[in-house]
């Protein structure tokens, strides 16, 4: 039925919900949507994470009748919204560490099933555990994948924006080739990140053989809680991670978080899809393909790279890498991918990008 | 019910008694066999309402039991050495957000050099981590205590370590007295948490807590381990009234009437001890023991009451501080302070090096001989294996031990 409308949020094109009928309105624009993560939160201005955060939780707050718990790995997320005596969260929420968010989550959702098995409850409150890229595909990542494995009943949500914030924009296995990062400085015969290192998390855990894996960003909302939604009617493991752009980090300016995030799927750099059981399900199709210079010149993490005596050969690997997620993810046309993509690191440590 | 059975079964049979809501289980010699029966148990259905969960890492072990115990479950996992410092992030966290976890340390000393025997070393480097840290002398003593310690810890809002000697009791088989089902019932009631995370009362766990409030959270804490002191003595009174049987407790004295030295020592070895102590006061030695149950909260008062007008301690102690001396030794120095007792540290038992009766006697005779001029003594050093090195590598050679500190650190001049 969406795929009848088409949500180009572009300027003054942007359709408005009051022109959808109600089941298709977006949670948030509802009066008596749940404000999981209320305002009054220290979080920057323009905050990527911040947005997907609400709109993710929220969402899975009305797929669970609000039966919903959620543990949050330390980072920024964490640090904004709980500055004791204060709490931004409308639901329980738990922190313990920075590294084990997934198995925190493991043990909440035993505990959950088990009081509900003492009390006689028929329905059990659900989790949801999150964290950022660092929490996640760094020092989380053995929880993770532990959790994985037992196929324990957490959503996890990995709220991506590419590298280590809350420390101070330190280059985490998210960071892409070529962005500078306080650990990876635009200096040097190669400036900015290393390429031919970092790690795919949702292929990842996909070879898990887990029942849901998406990938989502902050510019398409209405496919992040739809996709949450999703994930929620599914038991068991399943992971969603979100590109949450980070003005502070990546250099852009606080009004163009949306914006970027929607460049970075419109240029084929982070493609956008759903995965169950370790295949490709469906695919965000491009809709007006971009080339990556109009991702990169947003972002002063990359402005190395548009120098008047930069290497061109950067942004052409860059296009290149675009172009080969566009092929293997099949994100434009009306082809799904048949075969389980490429982690596009494999294509930079073999040269081919 | 008395049954002729291996540690690690007594106290996986505590456990069950005690219903557990989650148990954890990541391998690791020597508290394999605790976790093994107690996934029998599961599995079987002897143990109902309870998830068994097989994880990746201890960092994941006490993390499930973080989160579980947060959902408002009662908690247990085990672990020992390598494991317990894997999961030292999250045992300090545990204890700072006041979760009630239990969880049996089958003590082992650390590497490098990898060695799987028992010491204390492990138990002893978590110290400071907020832990009420029980130490048990014999399996029975184990068994008991594990299952004081869940209400010792759901009453004092901390999570507590029992600390049993790896393969010395977790492998050793022995006659043991389990309390029965309804004793265990009556003594310890369902676990109902003051607060746990529910979407029917939400609250925030875990907050950021700045310079304006940290001490006062620290404080608190401290707070708590000062009940503790209380609450494991009525604990233990309780629990010895119903089952009849003598265990626990802040600290336990063996013939120490009218003794003029008192050994302080943890663990099984007071087992060694006691035997040793029975045949020296046959010939008219006077020495007694102090079986050190609780090293934190460590029990300053109870110490010096036990210690009465004794002027000689010398604590057998199984681990020490790199670049310092005896861990208990200072604890008993600071509960002893202006009495004039003389406090010594004999360090033994390293790595599963076996205290012997004959260890015991030697450190009894020596301290009567005066021959602990310095506050730590090597005591059961083999020179031999050290000259074999030092000689060539160095030109030093090493007297037959025991070794006073001085003796090492003239070594170096």
């Amino acid at each position: 039925m969406l795929e009848a409308i088409k949500f180009y949020q572009t300027g003054s094109n942007t359709i408005g919900n009051r022109l959808l009928n109600p089941s298709m309105r977006t949670i948030q624009a509802s009066v008596d949507r749940p404000n999981s993560l209320t305002s009054g939160h220290r979080a920057c201005q323009g905050c990527g994470e911040a947005l997907g955060a609400r709109y993710a939780l929220d969402a899975a707050m009305r797929a669970t009748g609000g039966q919903l718990m959620v543990v949050n790995a330390t980072g920024c997320l964490e640090v904004f919204s709980t500055p004791y005596p204060e709490s931004a969260w409308r639901l329980p929420w738990m922190h313990s560490l920075f590294g084990n968010a997934a198995a925190v989550g493991s043990g909440l959702a035993a505990a959950a099933q088990i009081r509900a098995q003492k009390s006689g409850d028929k329905v059990a409150p659900r989790v949801i555990a999150m964290g950022g890229d660092g929490g996640t595909t760094d020092i989380g990542m053995g929880c993770l994948s532990g959790m994985f494995d037992r196929n324990d009943d957490v959503l996890y949500i990995c709220f991506d924006n590419e590298a280590y914030m809350n420390t101070g924009v330190q280059r985490s296995s998210a960071t892409p080739p070529s962005a500078r990062t306080a650990t990876t400085m635009p200096i040097g015969e190669h400036p900015g990140a290393d390429w031919g290192k970092g790690k795919d998390v949702p292929l990842i855990a996909m070879a898990h053989g887990i029942p849901y894996v998406a990938t989502a960003t902050v510019a398409d909302l209405r496919d992040l809680e739809a996709k949450v939604t999703k994930a929620m009617s599914f038991h068991g493991a399943r992971y969603i991670q979100v590109l949450v752009p980070c003005p502070l980090g990546w250099g852009t300016a606080s009004n163009v978080t949306v914006t970027v995030a929607r460049l970075a799927m419109e240029t084929g750099f982070y493609p956008v899809y759903e995965a169950e059981y370790g295949k490709v399900t469906s695919v965000r199709k491009i809709r007006s393909k971009q080339p990556v210079t109009n991702y990169l010149k947003l972002q002063r993490r990359y402005a190395h790279l548009l120098k008047k005596n930069a290497d061109p050969n950067v942004v052409a690997r860059l296009q290149a890498m675009c172009d080969q997620n566009i092929k293997d993810f099949g994100l434009l046309g009306d082809e799904e991918p048949e075969e389980t993509p490429t982690a596009i690191v494999a294509y930079e440590r073999s040269q081919a990008v | 019910m008395t049954e002729q059975i291996e540690g690690s079964l007594g106290v996986a049979k505590a456990v069950a008694l005690c219903h557990p809501g989650v148990v954890c289980a990541y391998p690791i010699s020597p508290q394999t066999h605790i976790v093994e029966n107690l996934g029998k148990f599961v599995k079987s259905g002897a143990l109902k309402n309870c998830d068994y969960l097989n994880v990746e890492s201890e960092f994941a072990a006490i993390s499930v039991s973080i989160g579980s115990s947060a959902g408002g479950l009662r908690t247990y996992t085990a672990t020992a050495s390598q494991g317990l410092l894997f999961m030292t992030e999250g045992v300090y966290n545990a204890a700072g957000l006041g979760l009630p976890i239990v969880m049996t340390v089958a003590s082992r000393a650390i590497g490098g050099p990898i060695n799987i025997w028992n010491d204390h070393s492990d138990s002893l480097s978590q110290r400071d981590s907020g832990w009420l840290q029980l130490f048990c002398e014999s399996n029975q003593d184990a068994l008991d205590t594990h299952i004081m310690a869940f209400k010792i810890a759901e009453t004092v809002g901390l999570p507590v370590m029992v600390c049993m000697d790896g393969f010395v009791l977790t492998h050793a088989f022995e006659r043991l007295e389990l309390p029965t089902q309804e004793q265990v019932d009556s003594f310890l009631p369902e676990f109902e948490p003051k607060e746990y995370l529910t979407p029917k009362e939400p609250i925030s766990i875990g907050s950021m807590v700045g310079p304006e409030a940290f001490t006062e959270v620290r404080f608190l804490q401290q707070r708590k381990m000062a009940k503790a002191l209380k609450v494991i003595e009525d604990v233990t009174a309780e629990y010895r009234k119903i089952t009849g049987h003598h265990s626990g407790g802040l600290l336990d004295c063996y013939r120490c009437d009218d003794a003029e030295l008192k050994l302080i020592i943890m663990g099984s070895t007071v087992g060694t001890a006691k035997d040793e102590v029975d045949r020296l006061r046959e010939q008219g030695v006077k020495v007694g023991i102090i079986s050190l149950k609780s090293f934190r909260p460590f029990p300053y008062e109870a110490m010096r009451k036990a210690i009465g007008d004794c002027k000689k301690v010398v604590c057998v102690e199984r681990a020490f501080s790199f670049g310092a001396r005896g861990i208990i030794c200072p604890e008993v120095k600071r509960a002893m302070e202006g009495t004039g007792c003389d406090v010594k540290t004999a360090i033994a038992g390293l790595g599963g090096r076996a205290i012997y009766g004959t260890t015991i006697n030697g450190i009894v005779r020596a301290a009567f001989e005066g021959k602990f001029k310095d506050e730590m003594t090597w005591f059961d050093v083999n020179s031999n294996v050290l000259n074999s090195y030092t000689k060539d590598v160095e030109g030093v050679t090493f007297p037959e031990g025991p070794l006073s500190d001085s003796q090492l650190h003239a070594s170096v001049k």
